[in-house]
């Protein structure tokens, strides 16, 4: 407790103009950045595996079982990054049984349980439902019987068995689109309906945060086949990597524009909020933003993946290219959903002054807790893909 | 078996009635209290945030304020000074030189409670709601301290409390309005400038005051429907 | 029906009524009873302790000083503020239970020459050179018949 009033204190003497005092402490902080971040990823993954199931892109073939996978291992994390912010975590059940209807948060428990048991889990489990049959087979002692557990004792694997488990995940991925996009956008929506807050008020929100999840989605799955590729020591399947940086490139511009118009709009409606949104930008904001932001996690990346779609650059420059970028999307939208949640409760509701955001190391809302919940999705998809290799699966194919 | 089936119908339909329950319009009798605030007569003397913290149990730290007060002055050149050293818990100084000051006043600042309140709307799992009498309050045996409602308030008048971990705010001192008193913040102001009472009697103290005087609300832009209404509002005022 | 159809409904009924079950006793008992948050939170909010007293309270003890006090300009004040909230004195009137704020910092809260204060609602001195030869306020000022004793 002293050391909270410590930082409060600290945080007092850093106060420009005024604030309403009960505005000095920050109610979110890097957990609710992170928050968006995981299920952003997510969103985008899922897209970029439905591209291949859905829309029959099927140069992204090899990378479909990974996307899934790797949302998978996201979307488990993704919802100990809110609890762990809140007051009180034990009660944490309520929302589930005791939803607001008028809350826009309320419906996170029903959406993430869907999003996560009817249509994730279950398209991966149709998807490897005749392996784990096989699996079950091939293995010996304890893992014979994970894998009969996982195959929930169905055996048929005959053809027209095998054509159903397609048929029905299919259906599930045609659902799972609208899914993946309310999942997302609805955490856009937390933000976008507040509208105590300008910097968050917009109906453009939940719009932008699906564009850029899907952006950040796709440039994880494009570094982790890069990287696990080069952990199995196989070839990449260059067809496959220029697919998704294509795909990459799109997400770009959609996002960008989208971003570009919501500031735009902002800048030319000006109302009473902007002239201390300005100064927000322009001062506490201009490095996450402008830098991190819109330089390298937009303009570079978007000038880089945009050549190779010109000019012809060898495939050692190529993958290079690919993972640098990645690299700064990753990056750069990282602060997107920073600049957003941290930025939007630097500058009074009253519009006339600022507090300040110091991040701590320790405690359940320092750095420390936050790197543990960005590498633990990693822990989990090292397992998944220890438990459910998809390079097996073409084998046994 | 048929108990069974009570049981998990029960539970089907027993968050429909509570949702059909949150639309009812608030009952026709009973008191629907309100708040007005008179910039006019208030003198600053922050005996308000004062007895607020010790009738709360607020946190001590300057961090956390149920009502505050605070000090407008805009200066000859157009600059709009607003200070609230502690909340005016202390009492206020003079800071600017009597010679450049245009016009000047204290603002007293509490929660709104409004009728069409913005936090309540936003709590995920219904910790915090308007009492039938029109007050906003928070239950803080139910209450997840998620800080969605801090973050929902436009007046800034929530806060999470160090202590219980749960949301806090103003209650218009609810438990002594039960007993038929006056809220503390009120019952130590010394210029009648908090007026509290019941908008649906006609003769009640705050209905005459608001016959009498040209009112307003904090941000009507936002139509959070208000019930706290302030005479001598200016432009400079957010 | 195709067994991986059977097995997944299976599962989500399983789930689902699991759901129910376990939801229904968690809801807490009021909890709907006139809207969507726990009716009990109503009296628990109401039957939190009074800090400050009633000062109709005081009336029934100190007739006297409300007598004084009522035709007095300090007639719109409280008692409460200059004596604290006063609870511990009313359930055990004692000599010393209860505060007797004075001195100048506290009469200045409201009478220190201030520009922000309107002068029609209160009257003002500087408390820094305000007959200074007397250090508290209430050596000349009777706090509850202010001109008393002065002409
Ligand atoms: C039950 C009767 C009773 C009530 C109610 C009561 N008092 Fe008293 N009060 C007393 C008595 C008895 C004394 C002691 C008088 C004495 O011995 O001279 C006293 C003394 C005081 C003193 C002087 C204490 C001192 O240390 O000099 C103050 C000030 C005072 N009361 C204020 C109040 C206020 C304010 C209230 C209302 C909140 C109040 N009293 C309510 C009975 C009461
Ligand atoms: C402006 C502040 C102020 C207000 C308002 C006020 N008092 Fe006092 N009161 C004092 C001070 C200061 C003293 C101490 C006087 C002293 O020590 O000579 C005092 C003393 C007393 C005493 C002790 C006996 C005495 O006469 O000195 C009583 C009893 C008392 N007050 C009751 C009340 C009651 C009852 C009210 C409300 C009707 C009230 N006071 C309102 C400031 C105030
Ligand atoms: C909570 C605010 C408050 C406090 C504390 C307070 N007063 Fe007052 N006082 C007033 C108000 C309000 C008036 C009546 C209106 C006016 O002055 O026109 C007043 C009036 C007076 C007057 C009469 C002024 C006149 O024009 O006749 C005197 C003298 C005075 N107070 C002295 C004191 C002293 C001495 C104290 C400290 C024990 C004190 N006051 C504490 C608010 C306060
Ligand atoms: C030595 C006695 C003395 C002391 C101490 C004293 N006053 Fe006075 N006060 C007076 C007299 C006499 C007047 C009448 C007008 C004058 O002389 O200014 C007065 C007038 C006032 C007035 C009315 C001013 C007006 O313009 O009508 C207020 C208010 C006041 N005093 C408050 C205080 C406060 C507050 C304190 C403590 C900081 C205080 N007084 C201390 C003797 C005193």
């Amino acid at each position: 407790m002293e050391d909270h009033y410590q930082h409060l204190y600290e945080m007092l003497s850093q106060v420009e103009g005024y604030i309403y005092p009960n505005e000095i402490e920050l109610q979110w902080g890097i957990l609710i950045v992170l928050y968006p971040y995981l299920t952003g990823l997510v969103a985008g993954a899922f897209i970029l595996a439905s591209l291949e199931r859905v829309f029959k892109i099927k140069v992204l073939g090899p990378t479909y079982q990974l996307a899934l996978i790797t949302a998978l291992s996201f979307l488990i994390v993704a919802p100990f990054t809110l609890i762990s912010h809140l007051g009180q975590p034990l009660r944490a059940y309520e929302i589930m049984i005791t939803p607001n209807g008028t809350s826009a948060m309320a419906i996170f428990g029903f959406i993430y349980l869907w999003y996560l048991l009817a249509v994730l889990n279950l398209e991966i489990w149709l998807d490897y439902r005749r392996d784990f049959v096989i699996w079950a087979k091939e293995k010996k002692g304890f893992m014979r019987g994970v894998y009969k557990v996982l195959s929930l004792g169905t055996s048929d694997i005959s053809p027209k068995a095998v054509k159903l488990d397609d048929r029905l995940g299919y259906i599930i991925t045609v659902i799972g689109i609208p899914s993946a996009f309310l999942l997302h956008g609805y955490v856009g929506f937390i933000f976008g309906s507040i509208k105590a807050n300008p910097w968050w008020s917009t109906v453009l929100m939940p719009v932008i945060f699906i564009f850029s999840a899907m952006v950040s989605g796709i440039a994880l799955i494009m570094i982790l086949y890069m990287v696990v590729s080069f952990l199995r020591k196989v070839k990449i399947d260059m067809a496959c990597l220029d697919t998704i940086a294509k795909y990459l490139f799109y997400m770009l511009i959609l996002d960008f524009t989208l971003e570009s118009l919501d500031q735009v709009h902002r800048i030319y409606e000006a109302e009473e909020s902007f002239d201390i949104l300005n100064v927000l930008v322009n001062g506490r904001l201009n490095i996450t933003l402008f830098i991190f932001q819109i330089f390298s996690g937009m303009i570079i990346p978007l000038i880089g993946i945009g050549a190779i779609q010109l000019f012809k650059v060898r495939e050692q420059v190529r993958k290079i290219i690919y993972l640098l970028t990645g690299v700064m999307v990753l990056v750069g939208i990282f602060f997107m959903r920073w600049n957003v949640v941290i930025g939007g409760q630097l500058f009074s509701k009253g519009f006339h002054g600022f507090t300040n955001f110091k991040l701590g190391l320790v405690g359940s809302e320092g750095l420390f807790m936050a790197i543990m919940w960005m590498v633990l999705p990693f822990v989990i998809l090292a397992f998944l893909l220890w438990l459910l290799p998809p390079w097996k699966k073409e084998e046994a194919a | 078996m048929a108990a069974a089936g009570t049981l998990v119908l029960s539970s089907v339909s027993r968050p429909f009635n509570v949702l059909l329950m949150a639309s009812d319009p608030p009952p026709e009798e009973g008191p629907w209290w309100g708040i007005a605030i008179d910039i006019t007569t208030c003198i600053g003397c922050g005996m308000c945030a004062r007895a607020c913290k010790m009738e709360n149990d607020v946190p001590d730290e300057p961090f956390y304020f149920r009502t505050w007060v605070e000090q407008y002055t805009v200066l000859n050149n157009g600059e709009v000074k607003i200070e609230s050293p502690n909340g005016g818990i202390d009492g206020f100084k003079s800071s600017v030189p009597e010679e450049e000051i245009f016009k000047t006043f204290f603002v007293p600042k509490m929660c709104n409670h409004c009728s069409k309140s913005p936090c309540t709307q936003v709590c995920p799992v219904g910790a915090t709601f308007e009492s039938p009498d029109g007050v906003a309050l928070v239950d803080e045996k139910y209450c997840i301290g998620c800080g969605y409602c801090v973050q929902a308030c436009p007046y800034g008048c929530r806060y999470l409390h160090p202590e219980k971990k749960v949301a806090d705010k103003c209650t218009l001192c609810y438990h002594r309005l039960k007993n038929g008193l006056a809220p503390a913040c009120m019952e130590v102001c010394p210029s009648k400038a908090r007026i509290y009472g019941n908008l649906r009697d006609r003769d009640s103290e705050i209905v005459r005051f608001l016959k009498e005087h040209d009112y307003q609300v904090l941000k009507p832009h936002l139509n959070t429907g208000s019930k706290l209404y302030y005479n001598g509002l200016t432009a400079e005022i957010s | 029906m195709p067994a991986q159809i059977n097995r997944i409904l299976l599962l989500f009924t399983a789930f689902i009524g699991l759901f129910l079950v376990v939801r229904h006793f968690l809801i807490p008992e009021t909890f709907g009873q006139y809207g969507h948050y726990r009716g009990a939170s109503l009296d628990d909010i109401s039957s939190r302790e009074m800090v400050f007293a009633d000062k109709e309270d005081c009336f029934a003890c100190h007739d006297d000083i409300m007598e004084i006090l009522e035709n007095e300009m300090h007639a719109g004040l409280s008692c409460l503020i200059c004596h604290g909230p006063g609870r511990e004195h009313v359930d055990d009137p004692q000599l010393g239970n209860i505060n007797k704020e004075s001195g100048r910092e506290f009469c200045g809260r409201c009478h220190d020459i201030h520009p922000s204060r309107p002068l029609d609602v209160v009257n003002q001195v500087d408390i820094k050179t305000h007959h200074t030869e007397k250090t508290n306020c209430i050596e000349c000022h009777n706090p509850h018949a202010l001109w008393e004793g002065m002409e």
